[in-house]
């Protein structure tokens, strides 16, 4: 499904993000990748992405090597993944049923399919009583729940998670990391950046290890080792 | 689906605008600012123009013919003057006219009529006024005065004098003036026009830099580009038609105070009927200039933020 073909990343002030990693993803899985910061996780993601060009490589989502693409192409191909921030991302000046409908507008989608689908896509992530509040008047955990709803919304393929428990409680991190279960069990693609060792630890999932920018492991039932 | 994102886009825009109470408001005053150096601009070129024109039609030429010019012969050269393509008018003052004209102005000089009623003739001859399109031209005229053209049929000429030599130094004076006011004038209210447009421009570009978090977000949520940049020109549009209607409003009282002021100081021009009179081109040029300036302004803001 993903294919990164030995993809490095090097600035233009000659410092390396991501040097030489080839690695598969195939669907449905649940992928964490760990490591300390700088490690290359996030320029992995943004790659991914299409935010970052790779230096060398190219990075493949199913056939298509997505740094070919054209900007309307790019467009298309980000509605097909959802995105969970740390820092949650949500636009502040709209209500939360906005910032979900934000990214079913940007994907065309009617506004019956808006009506009926936030609310449903809330009440998945238990935030159906805060629908017409403002993101400032969350809680963190709130936040991020939102942040999930708004990735859901668009049944993407695959969801990236960068770092998502990074500014939660660990209360709040395990509804995080469950949700995130419940959805890869519903048959989405799940990609996981932490650096929490608890969550690796209670997934039992594929894990993969990164180190100033390389792969040093990847282990199909991975505990939390760097 | 291009109405319903319209339609979306448009709403977005209208919230937006709303939510963001005080940057909207900062935003709609500034705009305001630039819209009243576009207002004066208007203001200004029309009383420029009007005090110029004014200026103008107080420059002639007087052409003053001896007595014994036989009539036919001064209206010939008047028919001639008359095509000239330089020429706008040309007055036929007769002698009896002049004479007439004189004794009115020294009705009260009891010893000029007086020595008037031993002349057994009529001592003035008649005058031909003259006024040009332009005043540039009045040298042009007095040329073809002294041609040929003007001797009458007999060799003799029947020309006594002609004032423009005499005028010629203020006359001068007076063209180089009008002349420079007018570039002055334009120049200096184009770079205040120019300055307050680069204001403008750059309090959007700081509301559009505040969300330029959100912007990101939006691309990496799948957005098009038009659909991003779509809400941000709808709110500057609003700007700037909330400061075109703001500005106009203002304009009333303000002109309406300033009329008598502009009747008396500059040549019968009142400025709050020349607002009135001219409303719909005025609203016209400031709301334009206030749609453009606010939606061209997001444009090229946004632009910055939307390579990701």
């Amino acid at each position: 499904m993903i294919f990164f073909d030995r993809v490095s990343k090097i600035y233009p002030d000659t410092s390396v993000a991501v040097q030489n990693v080839t690695l598969t993803i195939e669907p449905e899985e649940f992928v964490s990748i760990v490591g300390q910061s700088g490690a290359g996780k996030t320029t992995l993601l943004k790659m991914l992405l299409a935010e970052e060009k790779p230096s060398e490589g190219q990075v493949f989502y199913e056939s298509t090597d997505i740094h070919t693409l054209k900007k309307q192409e790019i467009n298309d191909y980000r509605r097909k993944i959802g995105m969970v921030f740390q820092d949650f991302r949500l636009l502040p000046d709209k209500t939360i049923f906005e910032n979900i409908a934000f990214t079913m507008e940007a994907a065309g989608r009617s506004d019956e399919e808006i009506q009926s689908d936030v609310p449903y896509v809330l009440e998945l992530v238990d935030l159906s009583a805060k629908i017409w509040n403002f993101p400032h008047e969350l809680s963190g955990g709130e936040k991020q729940r939102v942040a999930i709803a708004r990735a859901l919304v668009n049944q993407p393929d695959i969801i990236i998670a960068d770092e998502p428990t990074g500014n939660l409680d660990p209360e709040n991190t395990y509804d995080v990391v469950q949700i995130l279960k419940k959805i890869n069990d519903l048959g989405t693609t799940v990609i996981l950046t932490t650096h929490n060792q608890g969550v690796i630890d209670s997934l039992n999932k594929r894990v993969i290890a990164m180190d100033k920018g390389r792969i040093i492991r990847d282990d199909k039932e991975g505990k939390y080792f760097i | 689906m291009f109405w319903t994102n319209a339609k979306r886009i448009i709403r977005t825009g209208f919230f937006n605008f709303w939510r963001n109470g005080t940057v909207s408001l900062a935003s709609v005053l500034i705009m305001m600012v630039t819209l009243f150096v576009i207002g004066f601009l208007i203001f200004g070129s029309a009383i420029l123009n009007t005090s110029l024109s004014e200026l103008r039609n107080k420059v002639d030429i007087n052409v003053t013919f001896i007595p014994t010019a036989a009539e036919d012969d001064i209206l010939a050269i008047k028919h001639s003057l008359e095509n000239l393509p330089e020429v706008s008018l040309v007055t036929y003052v007769s002698r009896a006219d002049a004479l007439e004209a004189f004794k009115q102005r020294h009705a009260n000089d009891q010893s000029i009529l007086a020595a008037l009623g031993e002349l057994s003739d009529n001592p003035l001859g008649a005058t031909l006024n003259i006024k040009a399109k332009d005043p540039s031209q009045y040298e042009a005229i007095a040329q073809f005065l002294g041609s040929k053209n003007t001797i009458s049929p007999s060799g003799v000429t029947i020309l006594d004098h002609v004032n423009y030599y005499q005028n010629k130094v203020a006359i001068d004076k007076l063209t180089r003036i009008i002349a420079a006011a007018h570039r002055l004038g334009f120049a200096i209210t184009l770079a205040f026009v120019l300055i307050s447009v680069l204001i403008s421009f750059n309090t959007i570009r700081l509301t559009i830099y505040i969300a330029k978090d959100e912007i990101s977000v939006m691309r990496l949520v799948g957005a098009s580009t038009a659909y991003i940049q779509g809400p941000f020109v709808v709110v500057g549009v609003i700007y700037g038609l909330m400061a075109a209607i703001l500005t106009l409003f203002i304009f009333l009282p303000m002109t309406y105070w300033l009329g008598q002021v502009t009747q008396n100081f500059f040549i019968g021009l009142n400025i709050f009927s020349y607002y009135l009179h001219n409303l719909p081109q005025i609203f016209f040029l400031i709301v334009v200039s206030g749609i453009l300036i606010g939606g061209i302004s997001s444009i090229l803001a946004i632009r910055k933020y939307l390579k990701v």
